[in-house]
């Protein structure tokens, strides 16, 4: 979905509120500013608050696609909105 | 002793119990905020005269149950020395209900804890044929559940895209409920389709290029029940997105409600009787 480098990815689709956004947390931790960070996330609550948490700590959505098992991939850029 | 006036009692917030001459003591609240001013005064009260314990009502009030008959006036001077006035009971404008709004909550369109003092100022407590509820909800997720009240305000945001900020991520499209956005992100379009948009406001709530904004508004709904009958309020008019124009909205529903009411009859059936079209002529008057 990228032709840029994905520098990580990370599954929240095995946790729930508030550990989707602590495990996204976590994950851009071990990546650099600038980099990508690819997040497997489920339809509703997740895909509607960890987008807009991630705006609010200065990181930038960078694409959003539905996978086909309904799930949706979000790629986001650390430090990409500040 | 006396002939005791039970309407005069209800009126004042007074619900008479199962026990002889006890009386369940309604609190105001607007909104459900209580300071903690009030709430030390509630607790005094309630040890002193009830039982020890309050009771937290279906809308968001206080009742303090075990108010003795002749410890009415004593109690209700004490409450008012806090901060705490009656609630209302029987048929007039009842308590209004308010979630937290956009004052607190990120999902807020409204400020709904503001909303509802005004309505309190201007409404509380009016005369009216049959109880009349008013309860206010920030956003379409609808915590406050504003369509089961005879008048509902939700709020609601009607959407702007501005295309030179977007960046075409699609996560607007993604979180729309009414399925009115679609982006393609390689050929760097998008399209709206405001028929379907119902105003929740998420494609900009979560929008990361703050490509969407817009303006918010209130959604309001008429003639709502849940408790004998149940039915949900009915959105007559468009949104509507100054809060001075609410006002003479509710003067004109509880003007109908007075002028076309039947004792004891509830605001939706007096418009079923009467007609939607009667009331949705006189609100666009």
């Amino acid at each position: 979905m990228s032709a840029e480098n994905i520098a990580a990815f990370v599954d929240i689709t095995d946790v729930i509120c508030p550990i989707t956004f602590v495990k996204v947390k976590v994950a851009l931790e071990d990546i650099d500013a600038g980099e990508l960070l690819a997040i497997r996330m489920n339809d509703g609550e997740p895909v509607r608050n960890v987008p807009r948490s991630l705006k609010d700590e200065g990181h930038l959505v960078a694409a959003v696609e539905r996978r086909v098992d309904g799930t949706f991939t979000v790629l986001v850029r650390k430090g990409g909105n500040q | 002793m006396a002939q005791v006036d039970y309407k005069a009692l209800k009126k004042a917030g007074l619900m008479r119990q199962v026990q002889k001459d006890r009386f369940s003591m309604r609190l105001r609240a607007v909104g459900g905020r209580v300071s903690g001013e009030q709430l030390a005064k509630i607790k005094e009260v309630a040890d002193r005269y009830g039982q020890g314990y309050v009771h937290l009502t279906s809308r968001q009030g206080i009742e303090i149950p075990f108010i003795r008959l002749e410890d009415i006036e004593q109690v209700t001077a004490e409450l008012a020395a806090g901060g705490v006035l009656l609630g209302a009971c029987g048929p007039r404008v009842r308590t209004i209900t308010a979630c937290q709004g956009a004052a607190i909550c990120p999902d807020g369109l409204i400020d709904t804890a503001e909303l509802a003092a005004d309505l309190d100022a201007r409404f509380g407590g009016r005369e009216l044929p049959h109880k009349f509820k008013f309860g206010i909800t920030g956003c379409r997720n609808n915590c406050l559940k504003a369509e089961e009240n005879d008048l509902g305000f939700k709020g609601g945001l009607k959407p702007e895209w501005s295309g030179e900020k977007c960046n075409y991520c699609g996560l607007c499209a993604a979180v729309c409920p009414a399925a009115a956005i679609a982006v393609a992100r390689d050929a760097r379009t998008l399209a709206f389709d405001e028929d379907k948009c119902v105003y929740c406001g998420k494609c900009a709530h979560g929008c990361p290029a703050v490509a969407w904004s817009g303006q918010s508004g209130y959604i309001l709904s008429f003639g709502g029940l849940f408790g004998n009958r149940i039915a949900a309020g009915e959105e007559l008019l468009p949104i509507i997105f100054e809060k001075e124009k609410l006002f003479p909205l509710v003067e004109k529903t509880l003007a109908f409600f007075v002028r076309h009411g039947r004792p004891g009859e509830r605001f939706r059936d007096t418009v079923e009787r009467v007609g939607w079209d009667a009331l949705r002529k006189e609100l666009t008057e």
